[in-house]
């Protein structure tokens, strides 16, 4: 399984990634971390159109992020083939 | 407070994320005794109550629902002061079995602290639902915590939470849990925090915890240590903590570590994620099209509901209740001074019914907003309005207290507590009361059959865009140049939808109710006797009073809008509250209240023009005593307050202005 790395905003809707980096303030950092995005962490692209805030799940939680947010979460996305 | 003293008095801080069914638990154990107050110096409700069992009283404290125990935020501050400063003699920590990692973070946190913790697993159903299978007793063997496991919204496991509470109240000894570790990584900076502070940490934080705190970036401890610590010892503790920037994902990776620990033997998953109703639903619920038609569809139906059983009921209440009250006043006091009557029957009543009649449709809103809450829905409806709201730099939360304003601008103001980052609390409650509430819609459905007949709804319609408009305009305007233009960040849950519980929201109708009646009903009545003496004083007449006065002084700035005095005083005793406007004219213009003997005194005194700037001035203008108010006590500034209503001043005045004017430009209406 070969893994490229994309800011979350880039995932498509089904695609699984995990997280590898995040940027932004502490004080984001933090909400963010506290929610279970820590490195390593999978998240699932639930709805994701190309503008606007999308929802991921992550650690069972549906989350809706801004889109902006979304892109200082660097994912590795895993490929998947069956999907 | 210690047991020794008063064996019979135990204190419980209940804590738990949002979206675990902690305020389900909560108003389980304590029904309506419980209390709604603020915590302390803090515009953050608090909720108290007790019940008693095996002959002891258990106050039980609802702390903020918060993600975590580091303080970027105000809850999170108070939560965790509460534990640290109050020592409750147990914290029940709820956590949603359905999202069991997760809401285990802010137990993991609350386990670095000393109060003993019962976990509450919640909404076992939920899980189950998922096939998510939890054994309660192999997470409560590798927690070393009394684990019980509940289904609150079905009244399930209460009994034995209670006697867990009352098991561990009683024998605080037998207290020793699992604790999250501290990884090698961090133990030799967090040793080197502890040497620098040692001596140093403010009683009665704990020093190793202070200094983890630190690591984490807590904005509010290392505040206070940087003004307790002297400037070269801060300069080494910061210097440290520069060097571990991001140690703040490393600590909550540590934490999410040792929970897939804890809970590994205990939690058996599902090979395959279920696709679930939530799921569904969302697909339309959160789109950005059908999501919107859904949020407008649902919205009108709140609305048609509010208005189709509450107006008659508010109609009833006026005629059986308020008027009658007025009628029994007069004739009671048949003989007494004028000024006495007229005091009690149309200040003090006329202001307190006018608190009264508000209710049924204060009620039914609400209740259709608890229960759109209670499902999980409006979180859907702050997501969908995102986009739009972003604009404004508010976010998708500001939403639901600027839908609130729609029913009274009163709860829209007290609502925008749900806001994050002072800035956009601040601008959403300034922009709140631009939001046509039920009060002002009232006016308008009197007004506009008389002035513009068949083409009322027409203009009713215009006039609830134009203040949706303005208040887009103002809110974008304040957003760049008074506030700076600051970015907050749209992080929120979306928690899965659920069957309503009744319980849950007639608790929520009730407190809302309480608080709008304790709140605004004491404000209104004051100033609507104030108003009530200005309009009468000196000479007993209001064409000859003080009120009148101050219309004739307002009379030139009018004439821009075609108005004349008699508007400007209908005007001016909106203030007390909105519906007033109608009053007054009929008072003014000798008509009375009635619409058809007020229709022939007032059609032929406007043109359309000045119809038409009148009602949008009415729609803009300064909002209620009662929500002035709730501006002051929300804002704890009367600066902003001020600010608030000098720029509404300000607003409904140009637009007034400009829609006459413009009207005359053009010819139309004149």
């Amino acid at each position: 399984m070969n893994e490229q790395r994309i800011s979350l905003s880039a995932l498509a809707p089904g695609e699984v990634g995990v997280v590898r980096q995040l940027a932004g303030g502490r004080g984001f950092i933090s909400r963010l971390a506290t929610l279970g995005f820590t490195l390593g962490a999978e998240v699932n692209m639930v709805q994701n159109f190309g503008h606007g805030p999308l929802i991921v799940n992550i650690r069972d939680t549906r989350i809706a992020l801004g889109r902006g947010e979304a892109a200082k979460v660097v994912v590795g996305r895993i490929m998947n083939n069956d999907q | 407070m210690t047991n020794d003293q008063i064996p019979n008095q135990i204190t419980v801080a209940l804590a738990g994320q949002p979206n675990v069914g902690k305020s389900t638990v909560f108003n389980l154990l304590t029904g309506l005794s419980q209390r709604v107050g603020n915590w302390p110096g803090k515009t953050i409700e608090q909720k108290s109550g007790a019940y008693h069992h095996n002959g002891a009283t258990v106050q039980i404290v609802d702390l903020p629902g918060t993600y975590s125990l580091t303080a970027n935020s105000l809850e999170e501050q108070i939560a965790r002061d509460y534990i640290i400063k109050e020592k409750p003699d147990v914290v029940v920590a709820i956590v949603n079995a359905a999202a069991l990692e997760r809401s285990l973070y802010l137990v993991a946190e609350l386990l670095e602290l000393s109060a003993p913790v019962v976990l509450g697993l919640n909404m076992t159903d939920v899980a189950e639902q998922q096939r998510m299978h939890i054994e309660p007793h192999v997470l409560e063997a590798a927690l070393c915590l009394p684990v019980v496991p509940m289904v609150a919204s079905k009244n399930q496991g209460m009994r034995e939470l209670v006697e867990a509470v009352d098991r561990l109240a009683s024998d605080p000894d037998s207290y020793d849990p699992c604790r999250p570790g501290i990884r090698e990584d961090h133990q030799a900076v967090l040793a080197q925090l502890q040497q620098i502070i040692a001596g140093q940490a403010p009683e009665p934080y704990p020093q190793g915890w202070v200094a983890l705190k630190l690591l984490e970036g807590d904005q509010e401890i290392t505040r206070i240590m940087q003004e307790r610590l002297s400037p070269e010892k801060w300069e080494q503790v910061h210097s440290i903590l520069m060097e571990h920037e991001d140690a703040i994902l490393a600590v909550a990776g540590a934490r999410y570590e040792w929970i897939g620990r804890m809970v590994r033997a205990a939690l058996v998953r599902p090979t395959f994620g279920q696709i679930i109703l939530t799921d569904r639903v969302d697909r339309v619920a959160t789109h950005p099209f059908w999501g919107l038609l859904a949020l407008v569809g649902i919205l009108g139906l709140v609305f048609w509901l509010t208005y189709a059983v509450g107006a008659p009921l508010q109609g009833l209440l006026d005629t059986y209740l308020v008027q009658a009250g007025a009628e029994g006043v007069r004739a009671a006091l048949n003989g007494a001074p004028a000024w006495l009557v007229g005091l009690l029957a149309d200040g003090v009543i006329g202001g307190a019914g006018m608190v009264v009649t508000f209710l049924p449709i204060l009620v039914i809103f609400f209740a259709a907003l608890g229960l759109l809450e209670d499902v999980g829905y409006m979180a859907r409806a702050a997501y969908v309005m995102d986009r739009f709201m972003h604009l404004m730099g508010l976010h998708g939360k500001s939403f639901l207290p600027l839908f609130l304003g729609f029913g009274c601008n009163v709860p829209a103001v007290m609502g925008a507590r749900v806001v994050e980052g002072q800035k956009a609390r601040l601008l959403t409650i300034l922009v709140a009361p631009l939001m046509p509430c039920t009060a002002r819609m009232a006016v308008v459905a009197v007004l506009a059959p008389i002035f513009f007949g068949p083409y009322a709804t027409l203009v009713a319609g215009g006039l609830v865009g134009l203040s949706l408009v303005m208040l887009a305009i103002i809110g974008i305007a304040l957003h760049e140049f008074v506030l700076g233009g600051e970015h907050v960040a749209f992080i929120m849950e979306l928690p899965l939808y659920h069957l309503p519980n009744p319980r849950t929201i007639g608790l929520s109708v009730w407190q809302r109710s309480v608080a709008f009646l304790k709140k605004s009903g004491s404000i209104i009545l004051v100033v609507s006797v104030v108003v009530w003496a200005l309009s009468v004083l000196p000479g007993g007449e209001i064409e000859s009073s003080y009120l009148a006065a101050m219309g004739r002084l307002l009379a030139p700035l009018g004439s821009l809008m075609g108005l004349g005095w008699q508007m400007m005083v209908a005007l001016l005793t909106s203030f007390v509250a909105k519906e007033n406007t109608i009053a007054t004219l009929g008072v003014l213009y000798s008509a009375g209240e009635e619409g058809a003997r007020l229709a022939g005194a007032l059609s032929g005194v406007l043109t359309p023009a000045a119809a038409l700037a009148f009602l949008a001035m009415q729609m803009l203008f300064i909002p209620c005593v009662a929500t002035v108010a709730t501006i002051r006590q929300e804002t704890a500034s009367w600066r902003w307050t001020a600010f608030s209503v000098a720029l509404l001043l300000v607003v409904s005045f140009a637009v007034g202005i400009a829609i006459y004017q413009g009207a005359m430009l053009v010819g139309w209406g004149v």
